[in-house]
């Protein structure tokens, strides 16, 4: 696997325009994972080994992307992090607790909360305020508390116009905001979100980025977003590439991108930006690398 | 445009639970016309009705108000639309939760079975179908669908529309949830079959890279209405009115307008990065 160490804020020669987030300062590790085997089934007819020796360690406060093609991994990487699977070989820890002793599930799971790809799989009631209530309600919390969060993750995900529809009476985008919704309400230190833009528009999916964006600057939520758009992971501080069940590569955006052999084989897209860049390089012209949103594309062609 | 559309649409109007509190106006007074053979997209925000449009197309649901013929027949007419099942495939957002048979060879037959072809047509028509999803047959047929990935778990599904050759072949979101690489590799079978078999294409999708690299022509939803319609580079070409609907144009088009903005003359018709190259190539090579 290839490591690269962000080291500060990105020293690449164009001006940032704020398209990259700041990198953060807090060292202080929240999940770390070391030599992580997965394997489904073991032992029984259709064993099949999802992941193979993953070590990788996430920051608090951290966004972190995690990429690759179907298969690669991704999925069953993440549902480590909540220990809805726990390890065949190796360990996870998360808070600094084991993921492997039944008795830390639940203080794992109140601290990391999944959005996963499909939202009718994780919508149980009628009315949509409801559905973003019924986490929350089964906290204890006081009913004043258990409404202000409920608000504030309608109006997080602009769902405070609907929350009176039924679930079954929205749109596929909807629903993804609001199985979101439903996670945030439970105020985790860490939100994981396994490709929840798949289904969702370009502005449903603008939106939830710099929802993401916004509550991970907030300091308050580690994000991990499992995504195919490569101009979302290009957002992030880091990313992690899988394939075939490993870690192939992590580094900070700009490093990772930079990597096109690596990337080719696993055929795994840049960024618009960065593919425009490389189709310029290729007709003779000097586009540096590392270009990764079309804005850093946009100044260094009217620098020139 | 073909003076004799496959697909015309007159004024439709679809309300969801009409008369109970729920009720939602979901199309109102959309009119559009897609001609044989055209590869068509239906584009627009989350909730803005092109599912329910597109299911107006196979019968499914019938028109509130409004007309709409189909292959000739007349869908507001029951029995003229009872055939039309066989003339239009309709693949459904994630087609691969309808799996349901043992294997995957009764699920792709399902379709031609209820056609009431026999035993050695079926299974001519299944292994073409599989073949055209890029799936061998001979490996495939017999396994159970639920131990395939969720990428061949799609394109059995897709098959067992293919199966039936449809004439109008409708698919709401088909790569949704796939890689780019597997968003890829199914456009470009979708188009193979297409051309192959000569049959009219209606694509939703939320893709407008996919939208702007396969499809003819557009038709664009808001909140139920038919805002625009026309060729997919004068649609993408609007990039302003698109933003407005919480669209937007494919990357390299929006790149050329924000160096257009940066007062740079470039075409903003763009559609492909190859295209963006093309464009910013000839830009530095004038300075």
């Amino acid at each position: 696997m290839r490591e690269f160490k962000a080291t500060g804020p990105v020293s690449n020669t164009l001006e940032s325009h704020g398209s990259r987030l700041t990198t953060h300062d807090s060292n202080e590790i929240f999940i770390q994972v070391k030599d992580l085997v997965h394997i489904y089934n073991r032992g029984k007819r259709g064993e099949f080994r999802a992941l193979s020796g993953v070590s990788l360690e996430i920051k608090k406060g951290e966004f972190l992307a995690v990429v690759g093609p179907n298969g690669s991994g991704k999925s069953t990487l993440i549902m480590h992090f909540n220990a809805l699977l726990t390890p065949t070989e190796g360990e996870v820890i998360v808070g600094g607790l084991d993921t492997r002793d039944p008795r830390h599930i639940w203080e794992i799971r109140r601290q990391v909360g999944i959005v996963f790809q499909n939202p009718d799989n994780q919508i149980v009631s009628s009315l949509l305020e409801e559905d973003v209530a019924f986490g929350v309600e089964n906290l204890g919390l006081p009913p004043e508390e258990v409404r202000e969060r409920v608000e504030e993750a309608l109006s997080l995900t602009g769902l405070s116009g609907v929350r009176d529809r039924p679930p079954h009476l929205l749109s596929g985008g909807q629903k993804q905001r609001l199985a979101v919704a439903g996670v945030l309400a439970m105020c985790p230190a860490c939100l994981v979100l396994d490709e929840p833009s798949s289904m969702l528009d370009p502005a449903g999916r603008a939106e939830l980025m710099e929802t993401l964006v916004r509550l991970n600057r907030s300091g308050r939520v580690t994000v991990i977003l499992v995504t195919h758009f490569m101009e979302d992971a290009a957002r992030a501080d880091k990313i992690i590439v899988m394939n075939e069940g490993r870690l192939v590569l992590t580094g900070p955006p700009d490093r990772v991108f930079a990597e096109h052999a690596l990337l080719d084989e696993i055929n795994l897209a840049l960024p618009a930006a960065a593919e425009i860049s490389r189709g310029l390089r290729r007709r003779g012209f000097p586009v540096p690398d590392g270009i990764l949103s079309l804005d850093d594309l946009v100044s260094f062609l009217c620098r020139r | 445009m073909n003076n004799n559309p496959i697909i015309k649409v007159e004024n439709l109007t679809h309300i969801y639970s009409p008369g109970t509190p729920f009720q939602v106006v979901s199309l109102e007074g959309i009119s559009l016309e897609i001609a044989r053979g055209e590869f068509f997209a239906v584009i627009g925000s989350t909730g803005s009705g092109k599912s329910t449009l597109v299911q107006h197309f196979n019968g499914i649901l019938a028109p509130a108000k409004g007309k709409i013929w189909v292959c000739g027949a007349d869908i507001s007419d029951k029995r003229q639309r009872r055939d039309l099942w066989r003339r239009v495939g309709l693949v459904f957002q994630q087609p691969e939760q309808q799996l349901f048979e043992e294997t995957v060879f009764d699920d792709v037959a399902f379709g031609p079975r209820n056609m009431g072809f026999d035993q050695d047509e079926v299974k001519r028509r299944v292994e073409k179908a599989l073949q055209q999803m890029g799936l061998d047959p001979a490996t495939v047929s017999g396994v159970p669908p639920f131990r395939l990935s969720g990428g061949m778990r799609r394109k059995v599904a897709i098959a067992g529309v293919l199966a039936m050759t449809p004439e109008v072949l409708i698919l709401d979101e088909p790569a949704a949830g796939l890689d780019p690489q597997g968003r890829k590799q199914l456009m470009d079978l979708v188009e193979d079959f297409r051309r192959e078999e000569g049959v009219t294409m209606v694509l939703v999708t939320h893709n407008m890279e996919e939208a702007a690299l396969w499809t003819d022509r557009m038709a664009v939803l808001d909140k139920g209405r038919l805002v625009m319609e026309g060729s997919t580079r004068e649609v993408f070409n609007k990039a302003g009115e698109l933003r407005a609907l919480g669209l937007n144009v494919p990357a390299p088009a929006q790149l050329m307008c924000k160096l257009r903005a940066a007062g740079k003359q470039v075409r903003t018709d763009v559609l492909t990065n190859e295209e963006a190259v093309e464009e910013i190539a000839r830009l530095l090579s004038e300075t």
